[in-house]
């Protein structure tokens, strides 16, 4: 298999994408769940099992 | 001068190595300047909007319209890298400047478009989803992929995508489109012309390598120098009609007269600038004065909106 080396450049620059997904995904699982919270708040627990 | 109605996507830098774009490459592609002002009409629109919505909703909305109008933004790279690597404003973007690949752009604006739709249609409300659906399709393609390089009345129709974000605020409160809203979006597109045309006045040389038809390319400057002053009238006049409608108040309205005179006075020294002026003074100034005009004018609304709100006073 070939593996391409990457330069000090490359691999800055795919940390800082890697970093930024990481941040992004954090914020919309966060946002996700508040809003799930508010839209059924605890309403979340009254289902028919 | 040369226009293009051809896309051509070879004139684009090819198999660029994605690899080379970091984190703030890819905001880039976003337009960020475009998106503030999108964020900052939209949110007027929001907070003038009869209702209430729940501020954590709200902040969603606006990053959802956010999300949309960067990711129209993104759409708009990808397609225009061929035009933008032979003008000097564009020349750095990421992908004419080899950071980021054509097709990356394209899946990145894709997926985000989708996105921040399903985003605002699932937690506030679907009108407003498909406001916002509209609006990315109206700058991508309406714009972008077919009045851009064919009219020099492209940014007078294609103008309407950057006016649709205070719509869709107000949508997401109400779930409707009322008159009211309407008039914000004229507002923006009426504004827009006299703005772009002072852009296009100092930047022809640009826009003339690219071939993109611009008014001073194409009709020239004495012409586009009327238009400029016939929109920014019209700005003006439209400035106010939020007082005569009543749905803002005095105050707002001699502020916004205020804002238009000067407005038309600026359009009027470029009118004024002889043809053929190397430095184009006036009409750089005319363009800074727009993007002041329209802060002043949309804080103003905001600003009265929130005291009627809080205190039920009109101003």
């Amino acid at each position: 298999m070939n593996q391409t080396d990457l330069t000090e450049k490359q691999k800055k620059a795919r940390r800082s994408r890697n970093v930024a997904l990481g941040i992004v995904l954090a914020v919309l699982a966060v946002m996700f769940y508040v809003v799930t919270i508010i839209k059924i708040g605890p309403g979340i627990f009254d289902r028919v099992m | 001068m040369a226009m293009t109605d051809e896309h051509d996507a070879l004139a684009a830098p090819a198999s660029v190595d994605v690899l080379e774009g970091d984190a703030g490459d890819f905001f880039a592609l976003l337009k960020p300047r475009v998106m503030s002002l999108v964020v900052f009409t939209a949110l007027v629109g929001l907070l003038m909007a009869p209702g209430e919505i729940h501020p954590v909703l709200g902040f969603i909305a606006i990053l959802s319209i956010a999300v949309g109008a960067g990711a129209s933004g993104a759409l708009n790279m990808w397609y225009d890298a061929d035009i933008d690597i032979l003008m000097g404003r564009t020349a750095k973007r990421p992908i004419p400047a080899g950071r980021i690949s054509a097709d990356t752009t394209l899946a990145f604006g894709m997926f985000l478009s989708v996105f921040s739709v399903a985003t605002l249609g699932l937690l506030v409300n679907w009108l407003s989803a498909g406001l916002l659906a509209f609006t990315i399709f109206f700058y991508a393609v309406v714009y972008t992929m077919w009045l851009k390089r064919s009219t020099p009345q492209n940014i007078v129709i294609g103008g309407a995508a950057g006016a649709f974000p205070p719509i869709i605020g107000w949508a997401c409160v109400t779930n409707s489109i009322s008159l009211e809203s309407i008039v914000l979006f004229a507002i923006i597109f009426l504004w827009t012309p006299a703005h772009f045309w002072a852009l296009a006045l100092f930047k022809s040389e640009d826009y003339g390598r690219a071939g993109i038809p611009m008014l001073p390319n194409v009709a020239g400057e004495r012409t586009t120098k009327h238009q400029i002053v016939l929109y920014a009238v019209l700005t003006a006049l439209c400035g106010v009609v939020p007082t005569v409608m009543g749905f803002a108040g005095m105050v707002y309205g001699v502020f916004a007269a205020i804002l238009g005179a000067v407005f038309v006075w600026y359009a009027v020294q470029v009118w004024r600038m002889p043809d053929g002026d190397s430095k184009m003074v006036p009409a750089k100034k005319m363009f800074a004065y727009s993007l002041v005009y329209l802060f002043c004018i949309f804080t103003a609304l905001m600003v009265g909106a929130l005291v009627t709100k809080f205190t039920g006073m009109a101003v």
